[in-house]
């Protein structure tokens, strides 16, 4: 019988947390998809060996405090103006890679212009963009996102389109836009699926370096604190609920 | 050598941005200052100094890229006009929240509301009473000239980086649009990527090895760090206060009746000292250059001197609070105004002289 | 050649007991632990070791980067 202390050796390493994951514990709920991105972004930044030259833009959301967990230079964005600040940076610093992290309600309600007119100057950045379908830190509420009859806390009785409008698909608007190079949607709730959504982000990043403009990554996510469901119970939902209406897979790549 | 040329107060910003080595201009059209960008569009600076000008899709953006660029440690400007500037204010706050140098040129006109494209000086108190949310100051300058015009580009910019605080310069729209002769500096060299990494160490320019990773950011979330931040923000303004009033005086060494007037409105109050000297009242003006840091002192400093102050300003009484501020009740201060975009002419002032101050 | 060897070690004190790696791993390897850690989550842990066979699964979902996974070469496993 080969000890479990017999394989944990350094020359058996398979799998660690990337050296650009800081070690401070992550605020989000146990289970939140957000972590698993955060992790993503860290791997290809470390993989590409840019650290030195690459500048996260944290929005308004779960995700404010983005950078308090991977070890790069952060720039903070009010809600919904990341792509306005990455603009900013990315027009002063064009060699630096730059990226915004935004959840749906930064990105796709109150950020809307920012990330149309981004979209379509074709700034050369890459946005991460995370849709949970909810406002994740103020509580649960509506989100542009949010599907016909889900539940929020701003739609107790479920998103009814007379009253709330529909769940607003930006990934499918902006990939309309000659600005834009590469829009891909993806999730992170399988192995599988964390493997792809992987090589869309290094896509995403290697874009910038060959200037072909604005890539979206967009991932579908949880929010099982939102949804008042268990973290294994929301990877269900969102695979029965969520992809059917937001389905996986590349909008455009140029 | 200084350089000679004639040119609009919205032109001579442009030309003095490029030649200070200004490293980007965001900016959103509104009249009267359009002929910002405008110019700067037709100078084509990105050819020559490697300044960037980028027409963004509304001031709330071009704010939000002027944070970016400012983050990095980069000189960025904006310019507008006071519905323009109302969009603004969300950023600003963020941007002094953050501790963060920028430029921004509010070329007013008359208001509430889309108001009117004529000249007014109706935006001082939400340049100099914070605007936006939460305890900060913006130092706001208050050119009356043309070559104030040019010259308060690079001292803006100065005092930005100086105090890491967002710098304003409030003109409007008479002096946006009046042509005059201004003189330019000789072009200086845009900071190269190095000076800007060791002039700002604090800047988003990418974290090396030798150092920390940098976090721009307004956030405290706890209560306690917020008033620590709050409390070392207040120092600031208070040496700001201490160190960098700039105030002009005309005809003050025997003044018995002082007008105070900034901006536009002084270049009038000007014409009317005289025209009072010419019918023996001995009037003067001070003109305060800096709004925030105010002359409390040194109009105070009059209060045992003269015998009443009339505040002429183009809008229904602003900057006259913070001249009664200044001298406590120790001496008579009367608001003379005209708003809406109207103007007030020399004689109008020197009446008011007459009647609010010297009458009344 | 016999099946291939793994193992994992969760960082306990990472861990929120979200239960994701239980889900995701293949061979029922993982389990939560009875017991709680310092935050009061029971956290993960190989309940049965031998069934581990390294392949990352687990570490991949986990929104804590909590584990990190270990694995013999074929060689050595026989
Ligand atoms: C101007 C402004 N309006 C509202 C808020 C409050 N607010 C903070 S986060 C948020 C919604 C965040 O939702 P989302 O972008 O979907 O991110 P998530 O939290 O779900 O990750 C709102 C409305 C704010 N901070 N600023
Ligand atoms: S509230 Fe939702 S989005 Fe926010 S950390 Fe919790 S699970 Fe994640
Ligand atoms: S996925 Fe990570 S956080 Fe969740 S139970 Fe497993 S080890 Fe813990």
């Amino acid at each position: 019988m080969i000890d479990v202390k017999d394989i944990i050796k350094p020359e058996n390493l398979v799998f660690k947390k990337s050296k650009l994951l800081l070690d401070t514990p992550m605020h989000y709920c146990p289970g939140c998809s957000h972590g698993v991105v955060h992790n993503l972004i860290a791997e290809v930044i470390e993989e590409m060996n840019i650290q030195s030259e690459t500048i996260g833009v944290a929005p308004v959301g779960c995700s404010v405090l983005a950078y308090n967990y991977i070890d790069i230079d952060w720039h903070e964005a009010a809600h919904g103006r990341a792509p306005a600040v990455a603009t900013g940076l990315k027009r002063l610093l064009p060699d630096k890679f730059v990226f915004t992290y935004q959840g749906d309600g930064d990105l796709a309600a109150i950020g809307t212009a920012e990330t149309i007119h981004a979209c379509n100057r074709g700034e050369n950045i890459t946005v991460i963009f995370i849709n949970n379908g909810i406002y994740g830190m103020t509580g649960g509420q509506m989100a542009p996102t949010t599907l016909e009859g889900m539940v929020a806390s701003t739609c107790p009785d479920g998103r009814e389109h007379s009253r709330d409008g529909y769940p607003i698909k930006i990934s499918d608007l902006v990939a309309q836009l000659p600005g834009t190079c590469y829009v891909t949607r993806q999730a992170v709730h399988t192995p599988g699926a964390v493997r792809k959504a992987k090589k869309a982000i290094r896509k995403a990043f290697e874009n910038q370096k060959l200037k072909k403009g604005l890539s979206l990554v967009e991932v579908v996510s949880t929010c099982n604190s939102g949804w008042k469901m268990s973290p294994v119970a929301a990877n269900d939902w969102m695979a029965e609920n969520m992809f059917p209406f937001y389905p996986l897979g590349d909008l455009k790549d140029e | 050598m200084r350089e000679l040329k004639l040119m609009k107060g919205n032109e001579a910003i442009a030309e003095a941005a490029v030649r200070y080595g200004v490293d980007g201009y965001f900016g959103y059209p509104i009249t009267p200052q359009s002929e910002v960008m405008e110019t700067l569009m037709a100078m084509r600076p990105w050819e020559t100094t490697g300044m960037v000008v980028l027409q963004a899709e509304s001031e709330v953006a071009s704010i939000n890229m002027l944070y970016g660029g400012a983050g990095a440690g980069k000189r960025v400007m904006t310019s507008s006009s006071s519905p323009g500037i109302s969009l603004m204010q969300e950023g600003i706050s963020y941007i002094a929240g953050a501790e963060l140098p920028c430029v921004i040129v509010n070329v007013v006109r008359g208001g509430p509301g889309l108001g009117t494209i004529q000249p007014s000086q109706s935006d001082y108190f939400q340049s100099v009473k914070g605007g936006g949310h939460g305890d900060y100051k913006l130092i706001v300058l208050a050119p009356s000239s043309v070559q104030e015009m040019a010259d308060f580009v690079g001292l803006a910019f100065e005092l930005a980086f100086k105090y890491r605080n967002p710098a304003m310069i409030l003109s409007d729209g008479v002096i946006g649009q009046m042509m005059e002769k201004v003189e330019f500096d000789e072009y200086k060299p845009r900071w190269t990527d190095e000076e800007v990494v060791k002039n700002n160490p604090w800047g988003t320019m990418g974290k090396t090895p030798d150092r920390e990773r940098n976090i721009i950011t307004s956030l405290h979330l706890q209560a306690h760090e917020q008033e620590a931040q709050n409390i070392k923000l207040q120092a600031k303004y208070k040496e700001i206060q201490e160190k960098e009033v700039r105030y002009e005086e005309f005809m003050c060494e025997d003044a018995e009746y002082l007008m105070v007037a900034f901006g536009s409105a002084a270049r009038i109050a000007k014409k009317s000292v005289e025209m009072a000297r010419a019918k023996g009242i001995k009037a003067g003006l001070l003109r305060p250059i800096t709004l925030f840091p105010f002359p409390f002192k040194e109009i105070d400093a009059f209060s045992d001197r003269v015998k009443g102050i009339l505040v002429p300003e183009l809008n229904a009484g602003q900057m006259v609070e913070d001249v009664k501020l200044a001298v406590n009740g120790k001496v008579k201060v009367e608001h003379y105004g005209r708003m809406g975009g109207m103007i007030f002419s020399p004689d109008e002032v020197e009446n008011a002289l007459e009647e609010l101050i010297i009458g009344g | 050649m016999g099946k291939v060897r793994g193992a994992i070690v969760v960082d306990i004190e990472r861990c929120k007991g979200c239960g994701l790696c239980v889900v995701a791993c293949p061979t029922d390897t993982i389990v939560l632990a009875d017991e709680v850690n310092g935050k009061g989550y029971h956290y993960a842990k190989m309940g049965n070791p031998e069934a581990c066979t390294g392949c990352t699964n687990c570490a991949m979902v986990c929104p804590d980067s909590c584990i990190t996974v270990y694995r013999l070469k074929p060689e050595k496993s026989k």
